[in-house]
């Protein structure tokens, strides 16, 4: 359990500029305020740049003083301002992927990996309690073993992003910070460190708290989510939940509007290639079978994918059909409005047999077709969204 | 070429500026990297105070040493009476004068190293599980090499070419305290010794380039290798 309550003002005398986005030319917010516990393997922290998400997680790792506040990690404290607590830095456990990487110029790789490695007085931290972290292990899953001799200023920058990740591992941290770790990178890379960063989630069973502006990533990541909005905390929950909450849309909604969905493998289609998912709403295909039947995986549903229907359509090219009634339009004036979908509320698959509540989807069509086909609430609908929809980047595996 | 006389004069030069810099140096590092990576009240006192030798009449400098290393001055008796350490007309002395005459040189180079150091590095570091003092040990210091050398360096040649505090401080004693620029000066003094003086003057030329140089070829060959590139294995292990 990770439990964050504090406040810290900027520009007090003394005090260092600690936000690492500040080199963009944004100033960071003044007060810097953040309120949330979460359960979460995986909590990210969302907001647009300069929102105050970085220094978050620098109060977290003890480098930003907070003037008042609380900060505890599976029930270990390492800030109570009221009771005078504040661990140094280096007594916290938490392990830190910068940005930037920053690896140390003068070592090699070997040498920046062992920096964390060679102290004495923190025992292995590993919820399975396996033992500790061995150097071999965590070269071989970030595939440094040749790049070990060599001096991290002749790195690219995905390698050493790479060794960064593998250096605060080496550390056995109780909590792995994670701050825009794939900012630098271009998008090869990205996707490479993605997976790599799911490994490491899923293989090491560490906490990780993890900073970005990026909804592909913290859908694929993230179990939950912290959204930040210039300089407070505005909402914590379920990442689901957080991108799928209409109030919320000002601060998550600049990023494409959709719907964020848990689903499960069903069935394999290996002569077309194809994998079928179950969710609540329904059921969907997607091309590709290298999904594993039975895993889960998180899908982004964005609402312009999503057409819709009066009638059941036919001989039509698009996949996925599904039934369901508009519940609400969103109309704001302009060409485009935004259609609330429920989906699965009779049509409920035998496979899925949570009690959850049937799902919505967002549809993004013009106020033309709008008119055109008389919608209004309450009316049944067919929500058509094409297989190829789903790409990787909308996809991610869910542990 | 030069005398046995003037061979000791340079003997003594080296030895009062060497002095001088290994004692000052981790002095010098400490001020250094206060004033590059703290914030504390008085910090532009201990600024403005460090750079006073820049500033003030060497006289100035070499009269309140006198006042304060003096065996009756109030820091000179304390050493004596507690460790037997005297200054007064002393080689000790020299080495003194030199080293607070020179003392602005090497922080102010060392200091700027130190700044060049990326403090996220150092934030790196203390993330891994490293103290305040490892951190400096392992990350600050080997990455401002470069720039504490070429501190060092110059002010071993500010110190060979020091004068007034000296002279005012602790006299010009042949063999004691008479080092190379006073032992051009009391040649000036007396007439007929131009030939004495040349051959003094040469030498002094030839030590300070050759200290500038052996800090530009130091500082290049260190900065060459890449940001703070130097390959000493062993830093962490």
């Amino acid at each position: 359990m990770i439990e964050v309550d504090f406040d810290t003002t900027f520009g007090g005398a003394g005090r260092v500029q600690a936000n690492a986005t500040v080199t963009d030319g944004r100033r960071s917010p003044a007060r810097i305020s953040a309120r949330f516990t979460s359960q979460a393997r995986v909590l990210a922290l969302f907001g647009r740049s300069g929102s105050g998400k970085s220094t978050v997680i620098n109060v977290v790792a003890g480098l930003v003083h907070a003037d008042r506040g609380v900060v505890k990690v599976d029930g270990e404290i390492l800030l109570d301002t009221a009771r005078g607590i504040a661990l140094p830095v280096e007594r916290r456990g938490v392990g830190y992927v910068f940005q930037d990487g920053l690896l140390f110029p003068h070592m090699s790789v070997r040498q920046n990996l062992m920096y964390g490695a060679t102290r004495g007085h923190r025992q292995p931290v590993r919820e399975s309690g396996q033992g500790s972290v061995s150097f071999d292990e965590v070269v071989s899953l970030l595939g440094l073993e040749r790049l070990l001799e060599q001096r991290a200023p002749t790195l690219s920058g995905g390698e050493k992003q790479r060794v960064a990740i593998g250096r605060a591992l080496l550390s056995r941290p109780r909590l792995l910070l994670m701050d825009e770790p794939l900012a630098s990178l271009d998008s090869g890379r990205r996707s490479e460190i993605l997976r790599l960063i799911e490994r490491v989630r899923d293989e090491f069973g560490l906490r990780i708290i993890y900073v970005s502006h990026s909804i592909g990533e913290v859908s694929r990541l993230a179990d939950d989510v912290v959204l930040m909005n210039e300089g407070t905390a505005i909402a914590c929950g379920s990442v689901e939940d957080v991108f799928s909450r209409p109030d919320l849309r000002p601060y998550t909604g600049r990023f494409e509007g959709g719907v964020l969905i848990e689903a499960r493998a069903v069935r394999q289609d290996l002569a077309h290639v194809m994998t079928t998912y179950a969710f609540d709403g329904g059921e969907l295909v997607a091309p590709g079978v290298d999904t594993p039947v039975g895993a889960r995986v998180r899908m982004r549903i964005r609402a312009r994918d999503v057409a819709l229907a009066t009638v059941r359509p036919q001989g039509l090219s698009i996949r996925n059909v599904l039934p369901g009634v508009v519940r609400a339009i969103e109309d704001r004036g302009g060409a485009i409005v935004e259609v609330h979908v429920t989906v699965g509320a009779e049509t409920r698959p035998e496979s899925v047999t949570t009690a959850l509540p049937e799902r919505e989807l967002l549809s993004r069509i013009t106020r033309q077709a709008m008119l055109e086909m008389n919608l209004s609430a309450g009316q049944p609908v067919f929500a058509l969204i094409k297989a190829i929809a789903f790409d990787k980047r909308s996809m991610g595996f869910t542990a | 070429m030069l005398s046995s006389d003037e061979w000791a004069v340079v003997a003594l030069s080296l030895k009062v500026a060497l002095a001088s810099v290994l004692a000052s140096a981790p002095l010098a590092l400490a001020c250094a990297w206060l004033l590059a990576r703290k914030t504390f009240p008085g910090k532009t006192l201990l600024d403005a105070t460090v750079h006073l030798p820049l500033v003030l009449p060497p006289v100035v400098i070499g009269y309140a040493l006198l006042v304060l290393f003096g065996k009756q001055g109030p820091i000179g008796g304390w050493l004596h009476a507690w460790f037997g350490v005297s200054f007064a007309f002393r080689w000790t002395g020299a080495a003194l004068a030199a080293a607070v005459m020179g003392f602005p040189l090497m922080v102010r180079a060392m200091r700027l190293a130190i700044e060049a150091v990326p403090e996220r590095l150092e934030w790196a570091a203390r993330t891994l599980g490293a103290s305040r003092v490892r951190v400096f040990a392992t990350v600050t210091l080997p990455l401002a090499v470069p720039g504490i050398v070429v501190g060092v360096l110059l002010a071993f040649a500010r110190s060979l070419g020091e004068f007034g505090a000296t002279i005012t401080f602790v006299s010009n004693i042949p063999g004691e305290t008479q080092t190379l620029p006073l032992a051009i000066y009391g040649l000036t003094q007396s007439p007929g010794a131009d030939a004495a003086i040349l051959r003094l003057c040469a030498v002094s030329v030839a030590l300070s380039m050759a200290a500038l140089a052996a800090s530009e070829w130091i500082s290049r060959r260190l900065r060459g290798r890449g940001p703070a590139g130097n390959t000493r294995e062993g830093i962490v292990a």
